[in-house]
């Protein structure tokens, strides 16, 4: 690939391109900078927390979740270079495969994975278990943009959002059955997204508002009240008792409360290793879901606030390069991944600040486990693509 | 239609979305970052201190109860450790079947019924609400461990380890001792009882209770950091204070005596009661009741026919110390007060000769000598010697008006508190013209006073109701030359170390003057009447090698067979202990009573050869 950096010497310098040897014998030159800082700043943030955090948890190994983090950041960040250099545009050919690969594997884990908590989410491999709908998040978006593309000038525009809804909600349905009610709500904002930034008329996103907010309604009020539950009891309230904590504050509320307590207990500068909450244990799931409590509670507003700034320049750059990809496909991916990363960081911060249910949703490159963190590296590693082939193809112009 | 992918987006139609999904990322992160701000910022105070108060557990640490010791230090009652099995209701499961099926499985553990481990729940609420449940005490070690492999199936429920109060001699000085018990909720308000907690075990009876706050100690606290289920984390001890124990408490009991005596007691098997006493300073050297149990009992779980055998059985009643809270007349053992008051008012001299004739007929009535002999011409010595009634019946005719009699009962402790310092006392009645009159107005009785209820006064009978510890006092003020003491067992008070605190010695309570030729007149009579030739203590004391002075009573109660008493003050003729015991329905006070005292006296002086000799003299 050493092309890319001939050419790119011959052309304009680019404001955030490094022109050292490595990065340019990497074929990094027209990486996008401050996408690439934001991305390792929170995984270092949290490898970083989990190494203060969870040191009590695995007994006799400390550096349990630590070790296994660093690895799965590493094998993520080689996934995100690998993509920065190849052209995104091939996903769009091979639209109909990723979405074969994206059911067929979502599909297998019914029969081969294994089971826990009472869901089916998971490989068992070798070394670590593989997720599918992790990666399926990514895979959805390269192959729904593509459909998207693909049929932008077939049937009417209502017959392409039903079509793209049920390309979209297929997956998401198989998703929930898992059940993985988090990923399915991922899945459909991915495909959401796609179709936004697509291009759907902004009548059609009203009535699908309309049907969504009915839906809703039909399954936490009307399906209950008829003796017809749609969703499993913990489910249900585990999706509503952050309307009224308290409420719950033995049960479902209860998680939320103690996130809540742990956070504001870290008021402005953080306790450290005083933390109580998310040490000893009144925050579940602290490595992973609850991970933002931690950072809340360790390092206080200064260090949850850096955390939300690095978002904040994820998803700018994100946003950034859906302007300047070379092509629609180019936009459609990177606005679906914007969106889908935004989705998820909101849902799991507003969750751990008790402003949102809880669904299970991991936050983006800061919970712990290697399914999430290596597809949002290649997420990332995408997004990458897209902005280095805006500037080889030499279109892009526009910046922010 | 702006999507053509060969060429770059339409541009405007793009952007538009764009800066909607940019607006939409403002938005959002301006909410969390405002949550942020306010959960952390402003409202951060709080939530420190909901999560401080979160992650830590305060334990008490039961502190052990001092020791009672006997006057030589032998052990009276310690602690030993037991593990209970303790249920914090709070933690029970809110669901009444899980509830329910908690409880039956502990239930099942602990040998109980599902009704009775409710009904324990119950009735520990209504006495100290909030507090654990003790269940049961003395589990043993495979049921903690079985309940600790299942904890999840047993919330609420926890093993701790605990002080039980411990007899090393069993029922011995039971009277003295009391018992311990969980406090009240009504004790719970009173002054002395401040700082305790419901649960908390105080002195319930006995010198437990009259000196419970030098026995009771201070429990420590350990304040430690728990996780969310509530579990002790490692290295997480906060705050300890260690409990101080409680210090111990000697008493003027002499354990020997008082083994002697309850064993004299036993051997007849009928309700009675004996006390010892150093007439000087009030100590008990030993007091006990029969029947009488064994505090142990208390200590554990009671079956129901021990329950009828301690709180329901009204004749027997072996809770009732006999010693202080009886309430008998004395019969000839109360002569002394009434030759103490004739002598005082100079209505005889000790010399006074009186004919007895075996009998005497006042008005209607006629009183005899008991067996209804004939003592012939007695003096004062030889009245006291042989127990003629008839004698004190005329001395009783004599004042059965003038109250002097009475007044010499009075100041000589009969029917007053002796204020004893074991919470268990009974006044006791002394039968007064004043009294009976009273009554008669009332209409309560069917005559007024008459020189009858006097003349039977004069010998310990009639109305009278008193207790052997009275009437050890009253000798012993004999015996003293007038001074009125402060009886008590609470001797010294010492730490765990061996060292004393405090010393108990409350003094004499009040003094009055008694002529020393009639004391010693009265004392020699009663030598005599102990130890000499046909003296009515003879048979049992002559053979005593110790002089005393004693006397025999035989009182006759109503319903009762007679009841028997004696009363000795040794060694005479300068007394330093006064001995009183007495057997209900035990016949003459030779046949059963005076056993008794010599068994007592016997232990005492057992021990005691060296100070009898020297304050003795010779014999």
């Amino acid at each position: 690939m050493n092309t890319y950096a001939t050419r790119t010497r011959n052309t304009r310098p680019e404001p955030f391109a490094v022109h050292v040897g490595l990065g340019e014998r990497l074929g990094l030159a027209h990486m996008d900078w401050p996408l690439t800082i934001a991305a390792v700043g929170l995984i270092a943030c949290s490898v970083f927390t989990l190494g203060q955090a969870t040191q009590n948890d695995v007994p006799g190994d400390p550096n349990y979740f630590v070790e296994r983090q660093a690895i799965y950041a590493l094998l993520g960040i080689v996934g995100m270079v690998l993509l920065t250099r190849i052209d995104y545009s091939r996903f769009r050919e091979l639209r109909v495969g990723i979405y074969t690969f994206l059911c067929a594997s979502i599909t297998l884990v019914f029969f081969f994975g294994f089971a826990a908590r009472g869901s089916r989410r998971a490989f068992e491999l070798p070394f670590f278990s593989f997720q599918p709908s992790e990666l399926g998040k990514l895979l959805l978006v390269l192959a729904l943009a593509g459909f998207v593309i693909d049929g932008a000038r077939r049937g009417s525009e209502v017959q392409r959002t039903v079509r793209y809804l049920c390309l979209g909600l297929a997956p998401a349905a198989l998703v929930f059955l898992q059940p993985d009610l988090g990923t399915s709500l991922v899945f459909g904002a991915a495909t959401l997204a796609v179709m936004y930034f697509g291009g759907i008329p902004w009548t059609h996103f009203a009535v699908i508002g309309g049907v969504l907010t009915a839906l809703v309604a039909l399954v936490l009020v009307v399906a209950p009240a008829t003796g017809f539950p749609l969703l499993k009891g913990y489910q249900e309230e585990r999706l509503t008792s952050f309307l009224n904590p308290d409420e719950h504050a033995s049960g479902a509320g209860y998680q939320q409360n103690q996130s809540v307590v742990a956070i504001g207990s870290g008021q402005e500068t953080g306790r450290g290793d005083k933390a109580t909450q998310t040490r000893l244990d009144f925050v579940p799931e602290r490595h992973t879901d609850f991970i933002f409590a931690v950072i809340g509670e360790r390092y206080g507003f200064m260090g949850a606030a850096l955390v939300l700034s690095l978002y904040a320049l994820l998803f700018w750059r994100a946003l950034r390069i859906v302007t300047l990809s070379k092509n629609s496909y180019g936009a459609l991916v990177a606005g679906g991944i914007a969106i889908t990363l935004l989705f998820q960081t909101f849902v799991n911060v507003g969750m751990n600040l008790g402003i949102m249910p809880i669904t299970g949703i991991p936050l983006p490159l800061m919970s712990y486990g290697g399914s999430s963190v290596v597809a949002t590296f290649l997420a990332v590693g995408v997004l990458q693509s897209i902005n280095v082939q805006a500037h080889l193809s030499q279109k892009g112009r526009f910046a922010w | 239609m702006y999507l053509r992918n060969d060429d770059r987006p339409q541009g405007s139609r793009l952007y538009l979305r764009v800066a909607v999904a940019g607006g939409l990322a403002v938005a959002l992160f301006a909410i969390l970052f405002f949550r942020l701000w306010n959960l952390q910022v402003l409202s951060g105070d709080e939530y420190l201190a909901e999560a401080k108060n979160n992650r830590t557990r305060e334990f008490k640490v039961i502190a052990p109860r001092g020791d009672i010791l006997d006057r030589e230090g032998e052990v009276l009652v310690d602690n030993r450790t037991s593990l209970a099995l303790q249920l914090n209701t709070a933690k029970l499961p809110e669901d009444p079947a899980e509830e329910r099926a908690e409880l039956a499985r502990l239930g099942e553990l602990a040998h109980m019924s599902l009704r009775k481990v409710r009904r324990t729940i119950a009735e520990s609420e209504e006495v100290a609400a909030g507090a654990p449940v003790t269940l049961r005490t003395d589990v043993g070690y495979d049921l903690i461990a079985y309940i600790e492999e299942n904890q999840d199936e047993f919330p609420g429920v926890a093993v701790q380890r605990v002080f039980v109060r411990h007899y090393p001699n069993g029922s011995l000085a039971a009277h003295v001792l009391g018992n311990v018990g969980e406090i009240e909720e009504d004790e719970l308000k009173e002054p002395r009882y401040r700082n305790l907690e419901p649960g908390d075990e105080i002195g319930q009876a006995g010198a437990e209770a009259a000196y419970d706050r030098y026995l009771r100690g201070v429990p420590g606290r350990t304040r430690i950091q728990v996780n969310a289920l509530g579990q002790p984390t490692p290295g997480g001890q906060l705050v300890s204070t260690p409990p101080t124990p409680g210090d111990s408490l000697k008493l003027t009991i002499d354990g020997d005596a008082q083994r002697a005596g309850e064993e004299g007691l036993a051997s007849r098997g009928l309700p009675g009661a004996f006390v010892s006493m150093n007439i000087e300073n009030g100590q008990i050297l030993a007091l006990g009741s029969f029947p009488t149990y064994d505090p142990t009992v208390l200590t554990e779980d009671m079956t129901q026919q021990q329950v009828n055998q301690l709180y329901r059985d009204p004749v027997l009643a072996p809770l009732v110390n006999r010693a202080t809270e009886g309430a008998y007349p004395t019969g000839s053992i109360f002569k002394i007060i009434t030759a103490l008051a004739a002598l005082e008012n100079g209505k005889i001299t000790p010399d006074t000769v009186v004919q007895d004739n075996g009998q005497i007929e006042v008005g209607t009535d006629t009183f005899e000598n008991a067996g209804g002999e004939a003592h012939g011409a007695v003096e004062l010595r030889r009245a006291l010697q042989v127990s003629s009634d008839v004698y004190f019946y005329l001395l009783g005719l004599d004042m059965w008006n003038t109250g002097e009699l009475q007044e010499w009962a009075h100041k000589m402790g009969i029917a007053r508190p002796a204020e004893l310092d074991l919470p268990e006392e009974a006044e006791g009645l002394l039968p007064t013209q004043q009294w009976r009159n009273q009554l008669f107005k009332e209409k309560l009785t069917d005559r007024p006073w008459s020189a009858g209820d006097n003349i039977q006064l004069a010998t310990g009978q009639g109305d009278l109701q008193t207790d052997p510890l009275q009437m050890a006092i009253a000798y012993a003020a004999l015996g003293n030359g007038g001074k009125i003491v402060a009886p008590h067992v609470g001797m010294e008070v010492e730490d765990a170390a061996g060292r004393v605190l405090k010393e108990f010695d409350p003094g004499i309570r009040r003094q009055f003057h008694i002529d020393p030729g009639y004391r010693s007149a009265i004392l020699e009579g009663l030598h005599l009447a102990a130890q000499e030739g046909d003296g009515t203590g003879a048979g049992v004391f002559g053979g005593f090698p110790i002089p005393i002075a004693g006397k025999t009573g035989t009182a006759e109660r109503r319903g009762h067979a007679d009841q028997s008493w004696f009363a000795a003050l040794s060694p005479y003729p300068n007394p330093r202990i006064v001995t009183v015991a007495t057997i209900e329905e035990g016949g003459f006070g030779a046949e059963s009573a005076a056993p008794v005292v010599l068994r007592l006296l016997e232990a005492i002086y057992d021990k005691r050869a060296s100070e009898v000799s020297s304050a003795g003299g010779s014999e």
